[in-house]
C-alpha cells in the first residue's frame, strides 16, 4: 500500500474517522499525565524555584511551534510537486495551531523571563526569531482568506511556507548559531552539562508527547473540515450552474 | 497541594495562559467542525430532493 493512497480525500476521511478517537484519547491521557507529573510530583529547582514547572508547557510548546512549519513545509512541498489537495489541506489546517503553539511560547517565556532575567523580553537572537515565526504564521493564515481561488492560494501560501522555514530553522538552532542572548540552550540536549536533569526531564518527554499527539488530533480534525469545506464549495458551484 | 512560593502569580499565570489558549483553540476547531459538517449534509440533502 502506498502513502499517496491518503492522497485520496475519502480515502483519507475513513481512515482518520478511524484513527481520531484513539489519538485524541491518547493525547488527553499523556497530556494530563505530563502536567501533572510534572506540576505535583517534582521538586523546585535550587536556581529557579517553582518557575522551573513552566517548562511542561513552555518547551513543548515551543517544539510545536517550530514542528508545527515543518510539516507544513513538508505538505507544501508534497502539494507543489504532486499537486495532491489533501497535503496541502493539512498546511492550512496546522496554521492556527501553530499559531497558538507560538502564541504559547512566547508568553509562557515571558511570563517566565521576567523573575529569572528580569525582563519580559529581550531582542535575543531565538526570541526574535520566535517572533518572526509567528508573523509568518499570521501572514500565511491572511494569505489563505485573501485569495478566492483554493488552487492559486495553495500555490502562493506554499511559497511563503518555504520562505519562512528558513525562520523556523533560526527559532530552533538561534542559540547555536550566535551562541548569545539571555535564552539557554536545549533543555534535552545530549550534552549533559545542558540537559535538565532526569526528574525534571521524564515528565518533560511525557508532556511533549502529550502536545505532539494533541496536534496530530487537531490537524485531522481541521483537516476533515477543511475537506468537507471543499466538498460544499463544489456542491454550491454545481448547483448555481445547474 | 504543591507549594509554589513566592513564584506562584508567575506559575499559575503561565498555566492559566496555556490552558485558556488551548481550550480556545479545541472549542474553535469542533464549532467550526460541526459547522461545516452540518452545512455539508444540508446541502447534500438538498440537491438528492432536487435530483
Amino acid at each position: 500500500m502506498s502513502i499517496w493512497e491518503y492522497a485520496n480525500p475519502k480515502k483519507f476521511m475513513q481512515t482518520s474517522a478511524w484513527a481520531l478517537p484513539w489519538v485524541t484519547g491518547l493525547a488527553v491521557v499523556t497530556l494530563v499525565a505530563g502536567l501533572i507529573w510534572g506540576f505535583f510530583f517534582t521538586p523546585d529547582d535550587f536556581r529557579m524555584g517553582s518557575t522551573v514547572k513552566i517548562i511542561y508547557i513552555h518547551v513543548p510548546a515551543a517544539i510545536m511551534a517550530t514542528g508545527t512549519w515543518f510539516m507544513m513545509l513538508a505538505a507544501s512541498l508534497v502539494w507543489l510537486i504532486r499537486r495532491h489537495h489533501v497535503s496541502v489541506l493539512a498546511a492550512k489546517a496546522a496554521a492556527p495551531i501553530g499559531t497558538t503553539m507560538t502564541l504559547i511560547g512566547l508568553f509562557t517565556g515571558a511570563i517566565w523571563g521576567q523573575p529569572m532575567w528580569g525582563t519580559w523580553w529581550a531582542w535575543d537572537p531565538r526570541l526574535t526569531a520566535f517572533l518572526i515565526l509567528f508573523l509568518f504564521y499570521l501572514g500565511y493564515i491572511a494569505l489563505w482568506e485573501a485569495i478566492e481561488d483554493p488552487d492559486t492560494a495553495a500555490d502562493l501560501t506554499s511559497v511563503l511556507c518555504l520562505v519562512g522555514s528558513v525562520f523556523a530553522v533560526i527559532s530552533r538552532y538561534a542559540v547555536l548559531f550566535w551562541n548569545q542572548g539571555l535564552h539557554q540552550g536545549s533543555s534535552l540536549s545530549l550534552d549533559q552539562e545542558e540537559h535538565v536533569a532526569d526528574v525534571y526531564a521524564w515528565p518533560l518527554w511525557v508532556s511533549i508527547i502529550g502536545f505532539g499527539l494533541l496536534f496530530v488530533s487537531l490537524v485531522l480534525i481541521r483537516t476533515r473540515t477543511e475537506i468537507r469545506k471543499r466538498r460544499l464549495r463544489a456542491l454550491e458551484a454545481r448547483e448555481r450552474m445547474a | 497541594m504543591v507549594e509554589l512560593g513566592k513564584y506562584a502569580g508567575t506559575v499559575l499565570a503561565a498555566y492559566g495562559v496555556t490552558v485558556l489558549l488551548v481550550l480556545g483553540l479545541v472549542a474553535l476547531t469542533l464549532t467550526k467542525g460541526a459547522r461545516v459538517k452540518r452545512a455539508l449534509e444540508a446541502q447534500e440533502k438538498r440537491m438528492s430532493k432536487n435530483g
